[in-house]
């Protein structure tokens, strides 16, 4: 058993203060034990969100020493314990109160993103390798650690021309659809702003499910946005051949939300 | 208990407690010191062949032309190679992804507050030209290919075939320049990225997964080939400038 300092957060979106609190710690620990340790001793009034602690929920993301990260899948022993360890909210969202951050923004700019539309009479029939890729997306918890450390919205508050990391995954996972005909790529190039994603890897570095959003997600729709929007050669061909993406969702209205 | 303020000067540190600037200064002295020895090499014009041996540097993807029938040009023969894989390069994801965080701090690291306010991203010049980057694959392919016949050359000496350091030198970096332009995101899209039924696409389908399976370390193969180059060359310069000697293994 040994002595570890924390230093959280306390404050709310008017400002707040770093405290210190000492408490002592067991073998296998993480931090948001501490938290909760510090909750039951010191600071019954210290706001927290969490649920599952198990890395699944996606609720108890914060700032740890700096980096962001789940509380709950950060071990005390993957820290430098002999200083004080610093626990800060996510920094891209307004803090309601202490370590718990207002998050609406991603469900409001979730909606610019179209919905789920398969064609009419779909054959509902999927093969394995068709869904592959999809699959890996839909490991996302929400966590919103992606939206966090993306430093368009986190440095430069881009939250009306770009939707994020997160959002582009959800992009992605309908995009590549083997049974969705809707056309994102106009969402994508202009109030998507993936022209501002400048592929710095920090959402893939943060993801506690360690999806591949940058090289399989990201990547993907920046080169399906070049064959519409950037490649002359494949425009041309496209205009003589015409295109097999469809443009329009079908007039019958099978839309339903994934 | 003791409190500690929060700052609007505090919001522009970062509590990081890692090393995170070694990346970086690691991406600025590796590409600064390889994009100088690169310029040198170019204006150098001297000591690019040994025997068999012709450094990247100026290998001219053009069907019978040699470096040496280029004296008369007024720049450097080396230039009309050099454009296109620093196009390559520049343009590259792995590549956008190190000059971004070491040379325009956008951002250094994550969670690392940057120095400059606006930031436009790729959608404005000239950033918006890294969508050009598939252009820049289908202009190195040719090169690879030509960089291939100069490796394959290299086993032949005066005396019929051989093998020399040099020759396995050469060998490896075409390897290892092959891993890289072949493990390209563009060309992981065109190959079968772009597709989203991939069951209809068999081939691709499978040229997708190996390119994908080599596109998961396609940094490394970035640093690697860029390393080998510079020692390709540093190798064939000196075994020219009588330096070392180039050894026969066979």
């Amino acid at each position: 058993m040994s002595t570890v300092t924390f230093r959280v957060f306390r404050g709310d979106r008017n400002g707040g203060e770093l405290k210190d609190y000492t408490i002592e710690v067991q073998e296998g620990m993480v931090v948001l034990d501490a938290i909760h340790q510090i909750q039951a001793e010191q600071a019954p009034d210290l706001a927290c969100r969490w649920n599952c602690k198990a890395g699944k929920c996606g609720s108890c993301g914060a700032e740890v020493n700096g980096k962001p990260t789940l509380m709950c899948m950060t071990r005390l022993d993957t820290l430098d314990t002999s200083k004080p360890v610093t626990v800060r909210p996510m920094k891209t969202f307004p803090v309601i109160r202490d370590l718990a951050t207002d998050v609406k923004w991603n469900y409001e700019a979730n909606k610019k993103i179209k919905p789920f539309t398969p064609a009419p009479n779909t054959d509902w029939i999927m093969f394995q390798e068709d869904v592959d890729r999809v699959q890996e997306f839909r490991k996302c918890i929400e966590c919103f650690l992606c939206q966090n450390v993306c430093h368009v919205l986190r440095e430069h508050d881009e939250k009306t021309g770009f939707i994020g990391p997160r959002l582009l995954v959800r992009t992605a996972s309908l995009e590549m659809h083997p049974l969705d005909v809707e056309n994102r790529l106009d969402m994508l190039k202009n109030e998507g702003g993936i022209g501002y994603c400048n592929i710095t890897k920090c959402c893939t570095e943060v993801c506690p499910e360690h999806i591949h959003i940058t090289d399989n997600a990201i990547i993907p729709l920046k080169e399906r946005v070049v064959d519409e929007y950037y490649d002359p050669i494949l425009g041309f061909f496209r205009r003589l051949f015409g295109s097999k993406k469809q443009t329009q969702a079908p007039s019958s209205g099978q839309a339903a939300d994934d | 208990m003791s409190t500690k303020p929060v700052t609007g000067i505090e919001s522009r540190k970062t509590d990081r407690q890692d090393a995170w600037w070694i990346e970086p200064l690691f991406t600025v002295l590796s590409l600064g010191l390889f994009g100088l020895y690169a310029f040198w090499v170019a204006l150098n014009r001297q000591h690019y062949e040994y025997g068999p041996y012709l450094s990247p540097f100026y290998s001219i993807p053009l069907p019978g032309v040699h470096a040496k029938d280029l004296d008369w040009l007024a720049i450097s023969p080396a230039f009309l190679v050099l454009w296109i894989p620093l196009g390559f390069r520049a343009t590259c994801y792995y590549y956008r992804k190190a000059y971004y965080r070491a040379f325009f701090w956008d951002p250094p690291a994550c969670a690392v507050p940057e120095l400059r306010k606006a930031y436009k991203g790729e959608r404005a010049f000239p950033f918006v030209l890294n969508n050009l980057h598939r252009y820049f694959w289908y202009l190195s392919v040719p090169v690879v290919a030509f960089l291939w016949y100069d490796a394959i050359k290299a086993f032949f000496f005066e005396d019929g075939f051989g093998i020399g350091v040099g020759s396995l030198i050469m060998l490896g970096n075409v390897i290892l320049l092959s891993y890289y332009t072949f493990s390209c995101h563009a060309w992981r899209h065109l190959a079968g990225g772009c597709l989203n039924c991939m069951s209809k696409h068999k081939t691709r389908y499978t040229l997708w997964q190996r390119i994908s399976r080599i596109n998961e370390s396609h940094g490394f193969w970035g640093v690697v080939s860029m390393l080998s180059v510079w020692f390709t060359d540093v190798y064939i310069r000196l075994c020219s400038m009588g330096t070392i000697t180039d050894i026969r293994l066979f």
